[in-house]
């Protein structure tokens, strides 16, 4: 057997002198190198923890207007964020320069803000062991995604027989838009706990919106579609039938009247309706709410917090949903997480940082927009599961009430109120849908909501959406069946 | 980033190589540092350097293809201008962007030098102690779960194939401070406040921790709302909130798209009340971060958008304004398509102030202070909006906090119904603004 061999450990002296190859158009085990000598001398100065998160995104959008393609727009974007925990305060440093001198600045920069100073030329700098890659970017013909997506001229000629498509179903038509993008990202973490993964995304969405107008009565009607992980989703988009949907909601929205103000029993559609719960209770699942002391459920977990009949999920599992991932933007594989049972609190959504500062275990949640962004506690594909009630029941159940077939934007505040606006709304009388209405919102409080939730119906649908928060937009997936309301509180004129 | 003549050099060199004859170039680089705090301890502090350019290529069919990157070196740079040149080929025929005729005018000097940042441990210090100010105010105050305390360096430059340069440098600090109560059998309440100056030695801290304090405080003892029809006040935030919301009103790109509120034929007609008057003025002495030209180059200026109730101009590009015969106004930003937005408001009385309305003798008014939810809540295209907002009922003079409600309009209204501006104006981050009363809205209160 040879005799083992003493290696010299590193010393910072030796940094500067120090050469990588890192691959300069992909991130693969190459990098490992570097970014294990730059996670070495975080922990060496005293960082408790460090994190580096790279990125390479290609990103293109095009838009057509009425027969017109208006624009074209290919971004290209790298980057690194770096991220250094002293105790559980951290700081949070990005840069465009990728190379080993540019990550290495970033990195020093994080650790003097901490107050953590580099130790003398002759000390040690330990070596960090990574795991070997794990990379997500192999499975699933990730690598050749980008090269199959669909060329510029596919994209604008998809969109204008989109675009003529719908002015061939609506009426009334003031002004037809039809948009694409698709956003390529590559991604690769690296942390002191030995974490080193990659994966590779595909995000894809289409959609039209329409304004019509008609002397002084106008509507405007929007649908998206979006997809995660399949190339040819454009050219497979079925855009007869998202305009057929599209012109019909515009028509019947163009002579809604504005709908009465007051507290009604309200029947939401399923689909996008699944936003009520992505925002007034979603969010306040997240661990950043609970280290804000901002949410009302942060001492509820185990105990009734909704409606007997409400179980709902977050997870980032389901086939080419928006919200898919194969794993967060801290490295951990995500999973399926059980937010409410049968009206329990079950669990919360929680990132590193949200770990290590409430207690709440890792869920895969954390995500953020890009490098500039340090991540945080996000939702992935968030819904509300089946219940046993057909919609038909649901309606029933109304003598007045409004349904909101079409929700549009909403938030949630500081203290759980939230608020939603609806597109596209009908006027419910002794079960039956009786004329369209318009200028709705819903304003509620989050904790009141929940308990109102009586009847869930088993027409499950998700949609995809665009989530805002701390750590920038993310892409996730809201859904939910029809579900009953027993009161809300509608603003209109 | 490098300097603008190298930018322009290279970019020189490899339009060249490539047989690129027409090409501008919109670039900027951000150095920002931000503190957050949490019960007197930093919780985060981020800091970043990025730097991103955009560039626009005109083909032999003058066609445009655009390209952006964050990699602004020579390698990143060819690529952009390389990938802009591609797409150019699916450029719009019609009504083709084309440089600004203003891109070399020369544009105003501004006094805003630029300041050296302070360093971080300076931010802490300041940030903790306004936390602190806000949590000992008053024991029902338990947290302040929003704040923080930024600055930031821009350089921003534009150049063109044609030889036009401009560059600039600006810097700013801001803080804010949202406090949240919690008091036993009561709903939590929060508000806040924001501050914005050149630097932080300049930042008013005690003033946002002041008003941060009496916000919170001024919603402990809310009350529900019956809903109603409401005269309405605006505060200088609120009512500048919904003059963006519906910038398609004065928007020449919106009208071109016929996504606005107004048409061409809209100018010099009333649109609002005589006592309205608007202005887009970029340069004035109290935006902290005024530019001096815009993403096309145009230097920016003080432009009236509503005098007297009356609708005077719209915001253009250069596209715009030579599709309906104007000028550009320092208002694009570029892109595959150029787009146009507001700069700075300011907002002033058209006539004389009416001493009649006065808030302290008021009753049964509502005075709104901020509105929520604007991406969610309003229609711009139909002109309508329904939005939660904090404030208070005004009765006998005496303010009570409105528990959750929201108000609900048509915009177009609202600045027809304007009863009264109050003579002193609010300076906020997004513009200068006087309240503004409105005869009646409705206001609906949660059941």
């Amino acid at each position: 057997m040879p005799a083992a061999i003493f290696e010299q450990p590193l010393r910072l002296e030796q940094i500067p002198s120090l050469t990588y190859s890192a691959t300069p158009d992909r991130f693969d085990q190459t990098w490992a190198a570097p970014l294990a000598t730059l996670l070495g001398l975080g922990r060496a100065v005293g960082a408790d923890f460090v994190e580096f998160f790279l990125e390479r995104k290609n990103y293109i959008s095009c838009l057509a207007e009425d027969d017109t393609i208006t624009s074209i727009s290919p971004s290209l974007v790298s980057g690194a964020g770096v991220r250094v925990f002293k105790g559980k305060a951290d700081c949070y440093v990005s840069t465009n320069d990728l190379s080993f001198n540019g990550l290495k600045a970033a990195l020093e920069k994080g650790l003097a803000i901490m107050g953590l100073e580099l130790p003398g030329p002759h000390s040690h700098v330990p070596e960090l062991n990574l795991e070997p890659l794990r990379d997500y970017g192999t499975s699933r013909a990730k690598e050749n995604w980008l090269a199959s997506c669909v060329s510029m001229q596919t994209m604008g000629d998809v969109l204008l027989e989109a675009n003529a498509a719908l002015a061939k179903q609506a009426t009334h038509v003031q002004a037809r838009r039809a948009a694409y993008f698709r956003d390529w990202q590559e991604v690769l973490v690296a942390s002191s706990d030995g974490t080193f993964a990659r994966d590779i995304r595909l995000t894809q969405s289409v959609g039209y919106n329409l304004l019509c107008a008609d002397g002084e009565h106008r509507s405007s009607i929007g649908e998206r579609l979006g997809n995660t992980g399949d190339p040819s989703f454009l050219t497979a988009w079925d855009y007869e039938e998202t305009a057929a949907k599209v012109a019909e909601s515009a028509g019947k929205m163009l002579y809604a009247d504005y709908v009465e103000s007051g507290s009604y029993p309200v029947i939401m559609a399923n689909h996008f309706g699944g936003v009520i719960f992505h925002e007034a209770c979603g969010h306040l699942l997240e661990t950043t709410q609970i280290e804000k002391e901002t949410t009302p459920f942060m001492h509820k977990k185990g105990q009734k917090v909704a409606n007997e009949n409400l179980t709902a999920w977050d997870e980032g599992l389901s086939s080419e949903a928006f919200g898919t991932i194969d794993m967060d933007d801290e490295g951990m594989p995500v999973q399926r997480t059980l937010l409410i049972e049968n009206g329990i609190l079950k669990n919360f959504l929680s990132d590193r940082a949200g770990s290590m500062r409430t207690g709440h275990p890792r869920t895969g949640s954390g995500r953020r927009q890009g490098y500039t962004h340090a991540a945080a506690s996000r939702m992935r594909n968030t819904y509300i599961a089946p219940g046993d009630f057909t919609v038909d029941e649901l309606f029933a159940s109304v003598d007045k009430g409004i349904y909101c077939k079409k929700m549009g934007g909403g938030s949630v505040g500081p203290t759980g109120q939230f608020n939603f606006s609806v597109d596209e709304a009908y006027l419910i009388e002794n079960g039956k849908i009786t004329k369209p209405l318009k200028g709705a919102t819903l304003i509620g409080e989050a904790t009141g909501i929940m308990n109102k939730i009586s009847m869930c119906s088993n027409d499950i649908s998700l949609a995809p959406g665009f989530c805002g928060s701390v750590s920038g937009s993310v892409y996730v997936t809201v859904g939910q069946p029809h579900i009953r309301v027993d009161d809300i509180t509608v603003g209109g004129r | 980033m490098a300097n603008i003549q190298a930018i322009a050099q290279q970019a020189e060199t490899i339009a060249k190589k490539l047989s690129i004859h027409k090409y501008d170039i919109y670039g900027s680089s951000v150095d920002e540092t931000s503190v957050q705090v949490d019960k007197g301890e930093p919780k985060q502090v981020k800091a970043s350097n990025r730097s991103s350019v955009i560039v626009r290529v005109w083909n032999e069919q003058d066609q445009i293809g655009v390209t952006s990157t964050t990699d602004v070196n020579e390698t990143g740079l060819e690529l952009a201008l390389k990938t802009a040149f591609e797409a150019s080929a699916f450029g719009v025929k019609e009504n083709a962007p084309d440089f600004s005729p203003m891109a070399k005018a020369p544009t105003v000097v501004v006094n805003l030098p630029k300041v050296t940042p302070a360093p971080v441990p300076d931010l802490i210090e300041a940030l903790v102690g306004a936390e602190k100010g806000v949590l000992t105010a008053h024991e029902a105050i338990a947290s302040v779960p929003y704040n923080g305390i930024a600055q930031r360096e821009i350089e921003r430059f534009y150049l063109n194939s044609e030889g036009a340069q401009r560059c600039e440098e600006r810097s700013y600090a801001s803080i804010y401070l949202y406090g949240k109560t919690e008091q036993e059998g009561r709903k939590p309440r929060a508000a806040g406040a924001m501050r914005f100056k050149s630097s932080l030695a300049q930042l008013d801290v005690e003033g946002c921790t002041k008003e941060a304090i009496e916000k919170t405080l001024s919603h402990l003892d809310y009350e529900k709302i019956a809903s109603g029809k409401y005269p309405v006040v605006f505060s200088a935030e609120a009512f500048l909130s919904l003059l963006s919301a519906f910038s398609n009103m004065y928007n020449a790109q919106s009208i071109l798209d016929n996504r606005s509120l107004s048409t061409a034929d809209s100018l010099e007609t009333q649109v609002a009340s005589p006592l309205l008057s608007v202005y887009d003025d970029e340069l004035n002495s109290e935006n902290v971060s005024a530019e001096t030209f815009d993403g096309e180059g145009t230097p920016t200026r003080r432009l009236p958008l509503i005098e007297n109730g009356i609708l005077k101009n719209f915001l253009h590009s250069a596209g715009t304004a030579k599709r309906m015969n104007a000028e550009p106004t320092g208002h694009a930003s570029i892109g595959a398509k150029v787009s146009v937005g507001l700069n700075y408001l300011v907002v002033e009385a058209g006539k004389a102030a009416d001493d009649a309305y006065n808030l302290d003798q008021a009753d049964g008014v509502v005075l709104v202070d901020d509105l929520q939810a604007l991406h969610a809540g309003v229609n711009a295209l139909q002109g309508s909006f329904s939005l939660p907002f904090d404030g208070w009922l005004i009765k006998d003079g005496k303010r009570i906090s409105v528990e959750s409600a929201t108000v609900a309009g048509d915009f177009r209204e609202v600045l027809k119904n304007i009863q009264h501006i109050e003579p002193e104006a609010e300076v906020t981050s997004g513009g200068i603004c006087p309240r503004v009363w409105v005869s009646e809205l409705s206001i609906t209160g949660e059941a």
